[in-house]
């Protein structure tokens, strides 16, 4: 989707503002809205790329004007809220008033810290060999889709070089395609490409400037080479 | 939503007024308390995913990489060619950080890491993001305007040097290893760690020099 979340090369935000000494959390809320976001991600009603979704999907005016916690905070309330796992009425009172939906799995305590640190893999097997090679020109294509993609607008219709292959990983586009467990599970070659500045914002950009995405191979198409 | 914070520059980390602070407060608590009471939620996972993101994962893990890499040749060797093993082997694994690529500055080129499109940052060796990093400043300038990026850092880059920027729009996440600073041959790990700080990680800083590890270094 062509959201306000597609933010690379936008102008007019004014300056990063690093902040000294910037403590972890700058409310307590923000402490448990992190945790309840992680802990709620283990729930297997939703992945990582529904997550996504749900917050760059966002009104825009709402998701330029919430702090980061904030969007996460709303986007765990759509995602119970689209599955039935709460009500509107009980995200207000914050009081159960219906049965919890059946087969949403807890994060217990016990297991929490292995599952951290075990993380989870986006990697998986294919049985065909990737399209490009390491060095080969491609070009990100024209494609706006309505839906969760994670082709940024800046390069699309770009022509960049293939600089790594990263194997098979699960491709974010399909992966929103069902909402409800299972999941879509469709993996494609994952590459580096990396473009040349002059290329992406033209003669103005700054002077030996490389910029790379991680790009699935249906974004990219082979580019004819140049005599 | 508070969306006047554009207008107030001086409240300009937290984006929120005392009355938007006190508004989240209430509706997390209430989301917590309704969520532990549907069964859906354990406090005690919530309990280790603090004490684990606050207290346990963060920068620190990254600069005991960084410091390795400037000593050991082989470590840095193996960093480059597969950063999720060799960074494991330090203990450093999970979350946002199951694909790990590390690319290393040198006098010619700067590498820089961003996520345009929400905020994927390395957690085992780095944390949680601070807020600049998934701020639409950063997020829309870092591609287009690096070097004005390294200027808001008060960090110049000649023009000459290559800036190279890294989007992260998969799950590969991104470590920086920056260049080692000069004069501090025979340091141990434990104090070329003292340097390496977190931006310099990322790309928007530089190790800090060996004077500024006085006192600091163990």
């Amino acid at each position: 989707m062509n959201g306000v979340h597609d933010m690379g090369g936008m102008q007019g935000f004014g300056p990063v503002r690093p902040e000294v000494n910037e403590p972890l959390f700058h409310a307590p809320w923000e402490r448990q809205a992190l945790a309840m976001t992680v802990a709620m991600g283990a729930c297997g009603q939703w992945n990582i790329d529904i997550s996504r979704s749900a917050r760059e999907s966002l009104p825009p005016a709402q998701y330029l004007g919430s702090s980061y916690y904030a969007i996460w905070v709303t986007g765990l309330e759509k995602l119970m809220l689209q599955r039935g796992m709460v009500n509107a009425t009980e995200l207000q009172t914050g009081r159960a008033d219906t049965p919890p939906l059946a087969g949403v799995r807890k994060l217990d305590g016990p297991q929490t810290a292995s599952a951290l640190a075990r993380g989870s893999a986006s990697t998986r097997d294919i049985d065909v060999p990737p399209r490009f090679a390491i060095g080969q020109r491609v070009r990100a294509r024209q494609i706006h889709p309505t839906s969760h993609t994670r082709l940024p607008r800046y390069v699309r219709g770009h022509t960049g070089t293939i600089e790594r292959i990263h194997g098979a990983h699960v491709f974010p586009d399909t992966r929103v395609s069902r909402p409800l467990p299972p999941f879509v599970d469709e993996a494609h070659w994952l590459y580096t490409v990396v473009f040349d500045g002059r290329d992406l914002w033209g003669s103005a950009a700054s002077p030996g400037l490389l910029v790379s995405v991680d790009a699935w191979e249906p974004y990219l198409e082979a580019v004819e080479a140049t005599p | 939503m508070s969306q006047d914070h554009h207008d107030h520059p001086h409240h300009h980390h937290n984006e929120d007024d005392h009355s938007h602070l006190s508004e989240m407060d209430v509706r997390v608590r209430s989301l917590q308390s309704l969520l532990v009471e549907k069964g859906y939620l354990d406090p005690a996972a919530l309990d280790v995913i603090i004490e684990t993101y606050e207290h346990q994962v963060g920068p620190h893990n990254g600069a005991r990489v960084v410091a390795r890499a400037w000593s050991e040749p082989e470590f840095h060797d193996w960093l480059m060619r597969d950063a999720t093993a060799a960074i494991a082997s330090m203990g450093y694994t999970g979350r946002q950080g199951e694909h790990m690529v590390a690319v290393a500055n040198t006098p010619q080129t700067h590498h820089m890491v961003v996520c345009t499109l929400c905020s994927c940052y390395p957690w085992p060796v780095l944390g949680l993001p601070p807020v600049w990093y998934k701020s639409a400043p950063y997020r829309s300038k870092a591609v287009i305007d690096p070097r004005g990026v390294l200027a808001d850092f008060g960090v110049h880059v000649g023009d000459a040097v290559t800036l190279r920027v890294w989007d992260s729009t998969a799950e590969v996440r991104y470590l920086v290893v920056p260049m080692r600073p000069a004069g501090t041959d025979g340091w141990t790990q434990a104090q070329l760690a003292a340097l390496v700080t977190r931006d310099s990680m990322i790309g928007t800083g530089l190790a800090l020099p060996p004077a500024a590890a006085a006192g600091a270094a163990a």
